[in-house]
């Protein structure tokens, strides 16, 4: 086999109103093939009761180099947390 | 032999020895996430042999028990149909292999889930949807390998050559057959027979493969006469208990 199969990447719920999280990746010809793949790969343990798969390609992620300006401006702005807030005793926890 | 006995065992035989042919695949499969999937799919079929053997050696009465039945017998005293004792050969022989097997799995768990005996039917209720999923996922590959390349096509028909001749085996009957759908223990072998021939028949000439036309039909094996890798299959899988007798995890 000359060609490699795609890579998937692998999102798992674990249970009933969470939501899924990334697990890993897989290598499959197709996305029928990445769903069993991931099945015998990742739920072998129980781990959960729903899979999505997606083509690892089909991802847009956020380049590494541009970290500065997407994600350093946040750091300094301690007042976008919602932890200055006096909360009515009324409220009860949150 | 009773013939409950008999019955259990030559299931929990087809089990056990196929479990053990598709672990010999763990580390070798070619890609990882077959290996994975095979690994799996051998030790479903291990889980199932303990519950056969469990329910065996209940019947029997002698004090045996799953270990015993898997480890201390000799080759004359295994059931199990020589279909799946053949070779890995290659990893098309192990998918078809697979695939004949699950295909007349399926039916047979299918049925036995409404078997009168409470423990063959809780049995079944359980293994019915671990099987189901290894057809589900046989099938796929077999279409998928049979209508792939020239090279995959090749040695899907290869094997499918090879092995066709010991379904006879599998589908073989007797009167311990006979005895327990009398019994209403198991299903009716014609039943099972007519699945088997509908889903092999639709699957293979979707994977364009062509069943071959054999006269040529190899049976023994559920009376306990084997083809030459069984011993083998045996020398490997019981050498433990053979060397060290009663060793214990």
């Amino acid at each position: 086999m000359s060609k490699e199969w795609p890579l998937w990447e692998v999102f798992i719920r674990g249970q009933h109103g969470l939501s899924h999280r990334h697990v890993g990746s897989l290598h499959a010809p197709d996305a029928e093939m990445a769903m069993k793949n991931a099945r015998d790969v990742y739920t072998r343990r129980n781990e959960g009761v729903s899979i999505w798969v997606v083509e690892s390609a089909k991802i847009t992620a956020s380049n590494p180099d541009e970290a500065g300006a997407m994600f350093e401006p946040s750091e300094s702005k301690v007042y976008r947390h919602p932890t200055f807030f006096d909360i009515p005793k009324e409220v009860g926890a949150m | 032999m009773d013939a409950f006995v008999t019955f259990c065992l030559r299931m929990g035989d087809n089990a056990l020895i196929l479990g053990q042919r598709t672990a010999e695949w763990c580390g070798h499969a070619p890609v990882l996430e077959e290996d994975i999937a095979f690994a799996n799919m051998g030790l479903d079929l291990i889980g199932q042999t303990q519950l056969w053997y469990g329910l065996a050696a209940e019947a029997e009465g002698k004090g045996r028990t799953p270990d015993d039945l898997a480890f201390l017998r000799p080759e004359r005293q295994f059931l199990n149909s020589l279909l799946v004792e053949q070779p890995n050969t290659d990893f098309g022989h192990a998918l078809m292999r697979q695939y004949l097997f699950d295909a007349w799995h399926l039916p047979m768990q299918e049925e036995l889930a409404k078997s009168s005996h409470e423990g063959v039917r809780g049995l079944a209720q359980k293994t019915v949807k671990e099987v189901r999923y290894h057809l589900d996922r046989s099938r796929d590959l077999i279409v998928r390998l049979g209508d792939g390349s020239e090279e995959s096509h090749k040695r899907m028909q290869d094997a499918l050559d090879w092995l066709w001749p010991f379904t006879a085996d599998l589908l073989a009957t007797d009167e311990v057959d006979a005895q327990m759908a009398d019994e209403g223990i198991a299903p009716v072998p014609a039943l099972i027979a007519k699945a088997f021939d509908a889903e092999t028949q639709a699957t293979l000439a979707r994977a364009t493969l062509t069943i071959p036309e054999t006269r040529l039909r190899r049976t023994g094996g559920r009376d306990g006469i084997h083809t030459e890798h069984m011993g083998y299959i045996l020398a490997e899988m019981q050498s433990l208990q053979r060397t060290y007798p009663g060793a214990r995890w």
